[in-house]
């Protein structure tokens, strides 16, 4: 797969478009090209999305949704303390879960880019990364059960050393378990797009950079880490909208003990309180789209593709 | 780093890498040793012997669950998703290649689908099909929740393969008197092929291992992600280990195959 973006590479000739006559025709063929995609998006993105709005000042009961113009549903969620202390743990296991990515990410993704010398030990060694990344989310989730849990590897190990008299009761079942499995699960969208940035540094900048006499920190932080901040600005929003939208993790790894918003919107879809879950659909919606905005007037992502 | 010498940076970082891919299989392979459990074993260590009890078991008919029944469902979803994805990809890919009216919109609704959270795709469609009075299934409204999240990765990598690909290929061609049927089919197709797989394994896998978006769009039959998550707050034994190993071969499997298939094309390719 690299190799056919390196082939690609090699031969950067501009993207000359000839002029024709009627821009209407000659665009035809993309309109055609492009409907597929437009249709699925629109029947199974924009119109349940517009569905969830409409939806969220619907009147319910237990039965059925009765279409409605109420702000009800609003007023509840965000009435509701409940609903900021969710969102201050969503967003604290974000912002935590970030910063673990961000720093495994580039270190990962230098270390690759940077250290290793073939292009072929490149691929192995980032495919070796990437496979785990393939398989169910939810299986490497409760592959940490074995691990973490009260007689579980780590456990057993601390007690066999004699480092802890009995076994660690927060190791499985709390925040920390809850935060090793989603840095484990979400890394590598992280180490992709950096990896992706840096492998396209132009190595005379950092030659230039030492013979004009830069130490090796010098040259770390005034090229290749202004360099890198695209491809961090792209794993953010992997990394921070798969984060905010979890739910599984949270109740696996925490227990139940633990609440994310989405976990939130889950419990109030399986009472059938739609309209409920829906109003919060909507404010989760916009957080997240704040949250994404707020990036992306960091970085043009379209260049960096 | 262009030097010969390996310094501090080197080892300090490989031992770095080392940890991190250590921390990516340990538990996976943690998981994978404890499925061949002994019959009276736990879901912990120490191994109470071993056997192949738990696969055995896991041909058995269950209190819980279909193994079979949700793994041809999600295997037939996945082919499904893969096809759908690679060709209309492509498409877009094509038509991004020009300018055209609501290209920008467009380009952006892709990123949105990236972005919105699954739960509330899962949600909206959920409840769109309630409204409408379609009953949802794995191979409707799941189908299409599923490319909400597989679709945007497809276009994303076309779009950066026709970013860096030179039009020079194809004006050549037509320059040689190639119809632009002929210059897609044999100069653009071969070049691109091996991307293409790569998207067919991304919508694959991502399909194959989807929960959140099955979540409310699934319908009345389990797809695997759905039955292995029924498994985890109901099953207290190593058969969950069994399934889980099971299903991490499988996706082995696939990826070990595709990558074959592009190793042999761009040998292909090279040598032609």
């Amino acid at each position: 797969m690299t190799a056919a973006i390196d082939d690609a590479i090699a031969n950067p000739a501009a993207l000359k478009r000839t002029r024709r006559p009627s821009r209407f025709l000659a665009a035809l063929p993309s309109y055609i090209q492009a409907t597929p995609l437009a249709l699925i998006l629109g029947a199974f993105l924009l119109a349940p999305v517009l569905m969830i709005a409409a939806v969220s000042f619907w009147d319910y009961d237990f039965a059925r949704l009765y279409p409605d113009f109420i702000l009800t549903n609003y007023a509840e969620t965000l009435g509701s303390w409940v609903t900021w202390r969710t969102y201050l743990n969503t967003l604290k296991y974000a912002v935590i879960v970030w910063a673990l990515t961000l720093f495994i990410g580039f270190w990962v993704a230098y270390y690759l880019a940077f250290h290793i010398r073939t292009a072929t030990m490149q691929m192995v060694l980032f495919l070796v990364c990437t496979v785990p990344f393939l398989t169910s989310n939810i299986i490497r989730m409760i592959s940490w059960i074995p691990v973490l849990g009260r007689n579980g590897l780590v456990n057993t190990t601390l007690i066999e050393l004699g480092i802890v008299p009995a076994p660690i009761t927060w190791l499985l079942y709390s925040d920390f378990a809850v935060v090793l499995a989603m840095v484990h699960l979400y890394t590598l969208f992280m180490v992709t797009p950096i990896f992706n940035t840096l492998m396209r540094i132009d190595r005379s900048l950092v030659e230039a950079a030492r013979d004009a006499g830069a130490n090796g920190w010098q040259i770390l932080c005034n090229i290749i880490l202004p360099l890198a901040k695209p491809g961090m600005a792209i794993g953010t929003i992997f990394v921070v909208t798969l984060v905010m939208a979890d739910f599984t993790t949270v109740q696996v790894m925490s227990g139940g003990q633990s609440a994310s918003v989405a976990l939130m919107m889950r419990n109030q879809m399986s009472l059938l309180q739609y309209p409920a879950a829906a109003a919060n659909a909507v404010v989760l919606l916009v957080v997240v789209l704040f949250m994404v905005a707020g990036i992306l007037r960091v970085v043009d992502i379209r260049k960096e593709l | 780093m262009s030097s010969d010498r390996r310094g501090l940076e080197f080892w300090i970082l490989s031992v770095f890498f080392a940890l991190f891919v250590l921390f990516l299989y340990g538990p996976l392979s943690a998981i994978l040793i404890l499925s061949f459990q002994g019959p009276n074993g736990g879901l912990t260590f120490p191994l109470n012997g071993v056997s192949l009890h738990w696969f055995y078991n896991l041909t058995q008919q269950q209190a819980v669950g279909d193994f079979g029944g949700s793994f041809r469902r999600s295997f037939t979803l996945g082919i499904m998703v893969t096809l759908v994805t690679v060709v209309v990809s492509l498409l877009a890919g094509l038509a991004f290649r020009r300018k055209f009216f609501g290209a920008t919109p467009l380009f952006y609704l892709s990123i949105a689908s990236l972005v919105v959270p699954s739960i509330i795709i899962s949600l909206g469609i959920g409840v769109m099909f309630q409204q409408i009075g379609i009953r949802p299934s794995w191979y409707g409204s799941a189908f299409g929740a599923h490319l909400t999240w597989t679709l945007p990765f497809g276009v994303l990598i076309m779009f950066a393969v026709f970013n860096r690909f030179s039009p020079s290929y194809e004006e050549a061609a037509r320059d040689l008197g190639a119809s632009s049927w002929q210059t897609f089919l044999h100069v653009l197709l071969p070049m691109i092929a091996p991307m293409l797989i790569g998207v067919g394994l991304f919508g694959f896998t991502l399909s194959y291992d989807e929960f959140a978006r099955t979540l409310m769009t699934g319908g009345t039959y389990n797809t695997l992600p759905l039955e292995i998550y029924g498994m985890t707050t109901n099953v207290t034994t190593p058969v969950l280990y069994a399934r889980g190993t099971v299903t991490t071969i499988f996706s082995f499997l696939v990826i070990a195959a595709t990558l074959g298939i592009i190793l042999w094309l761009e040998r292909r390719r090279a040598r032609g």
